[in-house]
């Protein structure tokens, strides 16, 4: 690691000011990912923004039709909270099965949508619920939120603040882990509701999380696992790594694909 | 004393530290004055290099140091040795490439060292690392053995034309050939045997300190041979005289083999230690780790088995290719040949068996012992080649071992591959493992999964292992470097506890707890009045280590025979105090007697009565109760085992769900049946890791593409089901105690019987780890031909 100016601001206002001071300043939610890389010499920011005692980035409210989940909250609060497990249960078992306990946490649902890597979780739940991000700015729909692998909407400048989710009708997200970092080689988001019906796919895309078209038309018909019979996605654009081929990987999302609607019930 | 001796499950003595994190590691350990060491490793997996500037760096804050291979050569610093000389099949001995201290005029592997900064702090050191200008000048790598064998490949080393480090063989070729001439049936298969990266907790680390005073280093560090590291440091690095070195290796976070060696940071840890007059202190990163912590296995093989009519087999043919990597280690040349060759006849009585091995050096980390060190990979060749046998000529696959094996009368039993097994069952092993996987209810649990649209399968391994490394004889005549004895003092305290000073190592096995109840079996005291030392050259004898599963029945023996020296004196002491003939002492469960008396003496009163010897035989007893014993014993231990694992398959995934996992084990008499327990259940983990996760892959260019635990997939604990275990204990006939290793047997037996199960539920042959796509993959295929 080296060297780097730490701040920990209380306020969001405080955090702009503290960023905008810096010659080369990084935002820190959880720090799950952003610490790994300065402990690896892989970054090198001048100053750190810790956003952890920013109090109006914490917590979890019902608003209207929606859930609303500050940036800040981590992924533990989520899984375990009462209203996210009644209303939007496909969202309370995504965000348990993100990482380790130690991750859970620590981790952010703002630092983890903020950095999009495109084997996390909640880019598919953002996406495949029709959530919509909140920033310090203005109001961000999630399908024009992430805008490619480890790219967002979001300006320098820029803080998230919360994230909006309507409750839907029915969802299910079934994730088909990678055995060593356990993050999504495909994770599916399935969802009827207010937002439409919505397919998306984390960890398979070579730009990011994406939805497919094809499934949520045949899904608009009848919502049921057999109506994506027959229905795929080509491997073309997908990842290769160690752990999946593209051609994997597109099998994976139909098979993930019925068995996230399978959960949604 | 039945409720702490052998056989009891008495409570781990040292868990008490290690669970409250009071443990004593070689990184918690802090000298005054103690600077840092940090060693740039090489980005390449093969360059020249042409230059090293480390002008910049030497000026960076805080630096002491900054030093390369010719630093090293100039003070007569030698690098890592191979400690066993291999005789090929042209009768020379193997290849064993010159090796420096550090990287000199080339690296060979990515990690590599090239250059050390020593500083006052490791983010100075670190910070002055990157100031070093390395000239590279990069050249084609060679990562797969056959590619590295073939004409024209990038030669490694200038001493070793065409990369070959040993061609060895094993076995009787002309009995074999004639055994398959006369064949009714062969099966034939390609195995690869896939290349692991150890990852033991506790990453590698060293602390050298140099006494200006006494003349004289020592070295902390992560080792499981303290003494042989000091021996080796002495006698091939320069580091000596051994007088003058002590190597204390304290409480260390797993071994598994890879830290038997001594490495080139260790090496260079010490040596910067005195150049600078500095206590050093250098831990390894997890990424380091990675890189050039040696590897295991990595074998290709093809073997055949040939079969009369009846399943009854004929002979056996193996020929393997096993990758050294970039240079050779302690060892690097015997894990492949006679620990991996010596056991090809498995459970069977084969009556020919050949084998033939050639190692490889190519563009990558130092392959070397891992947990089982080539028994794993003798046994999945053995049993695979068996299941694949028995599918393909329609025989129950119990049924052709039961034809085969070597019967419970035949012992002891000359193999066809140099090795005399000494005690076992192995139809006992397999009826037992039988019921308790209730072998006959598998096709109904089979139908079952079917209608639920999954894959089940069950799949064995009957396996044997030769292990507690010994004896010396056998082992030197092998090409062995050092002895294979263990060392044990006993040494009563005044009041009546005791010392234990062993030559093994602890480094997770338990020996605090086992070494203490072999004591308090045999002399009668509790557990908890007996204190085991061990990893200190200064304080405990000389001593070879642990590794192998060579604690129990070669270290234990020599503490069991120090035991009875101590009796056999306090027998003399006692008759003097009971003024009787020592014929007529008896001793019994820490007692000493006179028969048709009622005198009788404590061990506790004989310790106090050596040692204040008041009333004592001076004139033909030396005071004090104290004794030493070297243990050699006469031939290895030949632990078995079956094993049954059962699985299930999901089709639209290829995701392995493990269902169970039987293990049914001889590993002679059974000390401490928890520790054992915990042994066997640590070995399936690594075992079924093997099998279904870990795979240690380079690119082309030799670069590793599974540098980290987000890629190299270790097993964790949701991998893993609750493992049944039992033992049948045959006694091992040469060594005091009985006992068999039991440290390796778990990682040897489990990879067979776990892919064995894997092919079974899916029908096509597959090779490790079966990760998901791969089986999916293998369905794909097998559904492709059925069209």
């Amino acid at each position: 690691m080296y060297d780097f100016n730490y701040h920990r601001p209380k306020s969001i206002d405080e955090a702009l000011s503290a960023l905008s001071s810096a010659s080369d300043g990084k935002l820190m939610g959880g720090g799950q990912t952003l610490l790994p890389t300065l402990k690896q010499r892989l970054a090198s920011p001048s100053d750190v923004v810790d956003l952890s005692a920013i109090s109006e980035l914490s917590g979890i409210t019902e608003q209207g039709g929606a859930i609303v989940i500050g940036a800040g909250t981590c992924h533990a609060e989520v899984a375990g909270n009462a209203s996210v497990q009644s209303k939007i249960p496909a969202l309370a078992a995504l965000a348990e099965g993100i990482g380790d306990p130690q991750v859970r946490n620590r981790g952010t649902i703002g630092g983890s949508i903020a950095n999009n890597d495109p084997a996390a979780d909640y880019p598919a739940a953002l996406v495949g619920l029709g959530a919509t991000v909140k920033t310090n700015m203005r109001e961000v729909a999630a399908d024009d939120f992430f805008t490619g692998m480890f790219e967002t909407a979001l300006a320098d400048d820029e803080i998230v603040t919360a994230v909006s989710f309507p409750v839907p009708e029915k969802a299910g997200y079934a994730k088909f882990p990678n055995p060593a970092s356990r993050y999504a080689i495909v994770g599916v988001m399935a969802s009827k509701g207010p937002a439409g019906v919505r397919v998306a796919v984390t960890g398979a895309g070579q730009g990011g999380v994406f939805r497919v078209s094809a499934m949520e038309t045949a899904l608009a018909g009848h919502f049921s696992a057999e109506a994506l019979t027959g229905v795929s996605v080509p491997a073309d654009d997908l990842n290769a790594d160690l752990h999946a081929s593209a051609e994997y990987r597109a099998h994976l999302v139909g098979v993930m694909a019925k068995r996230a609607v399978d959960a949604a019930g | 004393m039945a409720e702490t001796g052998i056989g009891a499950s008495v409570r781990r003595k040292e868990d008490n530290r290690f669970l409250t994190g009071k443990g004593r590691y070689t990184d918690d350990i802090n000298r005054l004055g103690q600077a840092y060491a940090y060693f740039l490793l090489s980005p390449h997996a093969r360059a020249k290099i042409n230059g090293i500037d480390t002008g910049a760096a030497k000026q960076a804050p805080g630096v002491l140091g900054v030093f390369t291979a010719a630093d090293l050569a100039a003070d007569g610093v030698g690098g890592p040795i191979c400690g066993w000389v291999v005789t090929q099949k042209n009768g020379e001995p193997h290849k064993s490439p010159a090796v420096s201290a550090l990287a000199s005029d080339r690296v060979n592997y990515v990690g590599e060292q090239v250059a050390v900064v020593v500083a006052e702090t490791l983010t100075q050191a670190k910070d002055a690392a990157e100031l070093i200008e390395v000239d590279y000048e990069p050249q084609q790598a060679v990562t797969k053995m056959k590619a590295s064998l073939a004409k024209g490949a990038p030669q490694l080393h200038d001493d070793v034309p065409g990369n070959l480090c040993f061609d060895w063989e094993i076995g009787d070729k002309a009995a074999a050939d004639a055994a398959f001439a006369k064949a009714h049936h062969v099966t034939k298969i390609d195995i690869l045997n896939n290349r692991l990266i150890p990852n033991a907790l506790e990453p590698r680390a060293a602390i050298g300190e140099y006494d200006s005073g006494t003349d004289s280093s020592t070295l902390y560090t992560t080792s499981q041979n303290p003494h042989v590291a000091r021996l080796v440091l002495a006698a091939f690095m320069g580091l000596g005289p051994e007088n003058k070195l002590r190597v204390v290796a304290p409480d260390v976070g797993g071994g598994f083999g890879s830290k038997i060696y001594v490495y080139r940071d260790e090496i260079v840890t010490l040596w910067a230690a005195k150049k600078l007059g500095r206590p050093v202190k250098w831990t390894a990163e997890r990424s380091a780790s990675f890189l050039n912590d040696a590897h295991g296995r990595d074998h290709d093989t093809h073997a055949e088995l040939a079969v009369d009519k009846d399943g009854n087999f004929l002979g056996l043919r193996v020929s393997t290719l096993a990758n050294v990597g970039a240079h050779n280690q302690i060892f690097s040349t015997a894990t492949p040949s006679y620990l991996y060759g010596c056991l090809l006849a498995g459970q069977y009585k084969t009556p020919a068996v050949y084998g033939e091995v050639k190692t490889v050096f190519t563009n990558t980390a130092p392959v070397d012992a891992y947990r089982g060190a080539g028994r794993p990979e003798a046994t999945f060749v053995v049993e695979r080649l068996v299941e694949k046998t028995a599918r393909e000529m329609g025989i129950d696959r119990t049924e052709l071992r039961r034809r085969n094996f070597i019967q419970p009368e035949q012992f002891p039993y000359q193999t066809p591959c140099l090795v005399q097994y000494d005690s076992g069952d192995f139809p006992l092993l397999l009826n037992r493992g039988m019921e308790v996987i209730d072998y006959a209810g598998f096709p109904a649990r089979r139908q079952a999964s079917a209608s639920r649209g999954k894959l089940r399968g069950l799949g064995l391994s009957c396996w044997v292992e030769a292990c507690g490394l010994a004896p010396s004889a056998v082992v030197g005549a092998l090409g062995g470097g050092v002895g294979q004895w263990e060392s044990a003092n006993i040494k009563f305290n005044p009041t009546g506890s005791v010392t234990v000073f062993t030559g093994s190592h602890s480094h997770g096995q338990g020996h605090e707890t086992v070494f203490a109840q072999i004591v308090s079996e045999h002399l009668g005291i509790p557990v908890e009045s007996v204190e085991v030392v061990h990893g200190d050259t200064a304080v405990v004898p000389f001593g070879m280590g642990t590794y192998g599963s060579r604690s129990g029945p070669v270290g234990g023996g020599a503490v069991y025979k120090a035991a009875q020296k101590i009796v056999e004196k306090g027998r003399k002491i006692a008759a003097h105090l009971f003024e009787a003939s020592v014929e007529d002492v008896e001793y019994a469960n820490g007692t000493y007697s006179v028969a048709g008396t009622d005198k009788t003496k404590t061990m506790a009163e004989i310790a106090f009565a050596a040692y204040v010897p008041h009333n004592y035989p001076l004139d033909e007893l030396e005071p004090g109760l104290d004794e030493t014993s070297f243990f050699d014993p006469m031939n290895f231990t030949f632990p078995s085992g079956a094993y049954f694992a059962e699985v299930e398959v999901d089709p639209d995934t290829g995701q392995v769900t493990i269902l169970d996992m039987v293990g049914i084990d001889d590993v002679g008499t059974v000390m401490n049946p928890m520790i054992v327990t915990g042994q066997l259940h640590g070995g399936f983990a690594q075992g079924i890791g093997q099998a279904l996760y870990e795979q240690c892959v380079y690119d082309d260019d030799g670069q590793l593409l599974t540098g980290s635990l987000m890629d190299y997939c270790m097993p964790r604990a949701d991998n893993l089901p609750s493992f049944k275990t039992e033992e049948t204990n045959q006694p091992c006939p040469h060594n005091p105690l009985g006992v068999k290793g039991c440290g390796e047997a778990g990682a040897i037996g489990s990879p067979a019987a776990m892919l064995n199960a894997v092919v079974d539920a899916i029908g096509v042959d597959i090779d490790m780890p079966a990760t998901p796509e791969k089986v999916w993959r293998a369905l794909q295929s097998r559904a492709q031909a059925a069209e």
